[in-house]
């Protein structure tokens, strides 16, 4: 009894939740007002490949439509349901074409709600690095001519670096040899990245992109540990 | 279980072929049996170092191409049984040397071989990467100059990345330092890098020191391999860099200047 009375109150266990996810979708984008070019260059786009547009759902991007022209959007959503796509947005339309897009019950995108279809791939190996941060362990000599990328996370050094080598990390960069190459921390731009070194020799050290090579590294600081590092976006290199 | 032995270096005029000639003889000598192959394919000079240059009939190439079998193309060196030579083409390019006939060429000689000596043509590529490609040991031939020293670095960064070993995860290849012509006196004036500094930065284990040499040139032009020459501290340091290589503890030796003798020093200009 005590089950069933729990079951049928308002404690029962959740019947949905609400979450974000981002999606990559076909965008068209609308160049001119005439349906019936539209109408063949779509078909032929479609015809090369059948399965890719069957049962997708793309959003009309209006961006570039000239003004001054309708969007005949029954036509418009016609057409593309007729090809087996499913419109279901519009995205950069003015006012008019906005009230005209949801009379056909297409949701209205922002802008920023979906990136160009360039940028919209990216998300993708993003996720992981924020989920778990990556970590790259090195415990060869890094040679000349090697270069090390640690994509997304700290990278550990137990060697050196040769001349002519290039380590680089998303985040930390910590060498436990000599650093005689180069060595790029905060490589997307983290400006609270730094570089660990237990000897100092470098050709070019970077932090987030501010950089300093050799020639402007102070001689009283190499040859010993040092740490490098982002003051005020001054790069600055210090004994440790 | 034969083993391949790659001389590399990166840069030319190192010693790359003194020493295949030098270790390929000293491996030979203390009975095992070796063949030693030019890779530098268009500029053979490993036949005129052995002294075989007159004796060539069929090369490398013609075995990779079908066009003679091994046996047609090795020659066996004339002062030890053990030892046989296959030279290069001089007539074609290192673009004759593909994977798979090295591969096939090598894993013939592996059945009836215990050493395959390599010996690399300079720079990094095609002809380089093949002799590297297919190599257990790796004897990387350095001057104690910094433009060497770099270059080394650099195949090595190679033999880490491109070889067959490290393209299947295999245990990577055994790398050893051989540095050539060391002038211990140049070294204590500064003048060149010492042991130490090329060991700071190439971190290998040291295989030999190699004393720059009269001998050496004398040697090549005679077309004798330099270890042949007891007498020389050339080839007496090859020696032991073959003992090394085998696993004989030995120690270095031509690490310091000869002190001079009260004659030298009451003559000295």
């Amino acid at each position: 009894m005590a089950v069933n009375s729990r079951s049928s109150t308002g404690e029962a266990s959740p019947a949905f939740e609400l979450k974000a996810a981002g999606f990559t979708l076909p965008v068209i984008r609308l160049l001119n007002g005439n349906m019936e070019v539209l109408a063949e260059q779509i078909g032929a786009k479609v015809e090369q490949a059948p399965d890719f547009f069957r049962n997708t759902p793309v959003v009309i991007d209006l961006g570039a439509f000239p003004d001054g022209t309708e969007v005949e959007f029954p036509l418009l959503v016609g057409l593309l349901r007729g090809y087996g796509m499913i419109p279901f947005g519009v995205r950069g339309g003015n006012k008019a074409q906005n009230v005209a897009a949801e009379a056909m019950e297409l949701a209205i995108l922002g802008d920023a709600y979906l990136r160009p279809t360039k940028a919209a791939p990216e998300p993708a190996p993003e996720t992981p690095r924020r989920g778990l941060p990556t970590f790259t362990l090195v415990t060869r000599p890094v040679r000349s001519g090697q270069e090390i990328y640690a994509a997304g996370g700290d990278l550990s050094v137990v060697a050196s670096v040769s001349s002519g080598a290039e380590v680089a990390a998303d985040g930390n960069i910590h060498i436990y040899g000599c650093l005689r190459g180069r060595a790029l921390a905060g490589n997307r731009g983290n400006a609270d990245a730094r570089i660990f070194c237990q000897d100092l020799q470098a050709e070019l050290v970077s932090v987030a992109g501010h950089y300093r090579v050799a020639e402007n590294i102070p001689a009283d600081l190499r040859g010993v540990p040092v740490q490098v590092f982002l003051d005020q976006k001054v790069l600055r290199i210090e004994r440790i | 279980m034969s083993r391949i032995i790659v001389i590399t270096s990166g840069k030319g005029g190192v010693g790359k072929t003194t020493t295949s000639a030098a270790l390929s003889m000293g491996l030979a000598q203390r009975g095992h049996r070796t063949v030693v192959i030019d890779f530098d394919v268009g500029l053979r000079n490993l036949d005129l170092i052995m002294g075989c240059e007159r004796r060539v009939v069929y090369d490398f190439v013609n075995v990779i191409n079908h066009e003679a079998n091994l046996n047609q193309a090795l020659i066996r060196d004339k002062r030890c049984d053990n030892l046989y030579v296959l030279p290069a083409s001089q007539t074609r390019d290192k673009e004759a040397l593909t994977k798979e006939g090295v591969g096939r060429v090598l894993d013939e000689l592996s059945q009836s071989y215990e050493f395959i000596v390599c010996d690399s043509p300079a720079g990094i590529e095609h002809g380089a990467t093949m002799a590297m490609y297919y190599a257990d040991d790796a004897v990387v031939v350095t001057n104690p100059e910094v433009s060497s020293v770099r270059d080394s670095d650099r195949m090595l960064g190679i033999l880490a990345s491109k070889s067959r070993r490290a393209e299947t995860n295999a245990e990577p290849i055994r790398e050893l330092l051989l540095l050539t012509r060391y002038d211990p006196p140049r070294v204590e004036t500064g003048e060149m890098l010492s042991v130490k500094d090329v060991q700071d930065i190439l971190s290998l284990d040291l295989l030999g020191i190699i004393p720059e040499s009269k001998a050496v040139l004398t040697a090549s032009n005679a077309g004798v391999p330099v270890i042949l020459d007891r007498e020389s501290d050339a080839g007496q340091a090859y020696s032991d860099a073959v003992s090394r290589y085998l696993g004989e503890e030995v120690p270095h030796r031509f690490m310091t200047a000869e002190k001079k003798g009260f004659f030298n020093r009451l003559f000295r200009g």
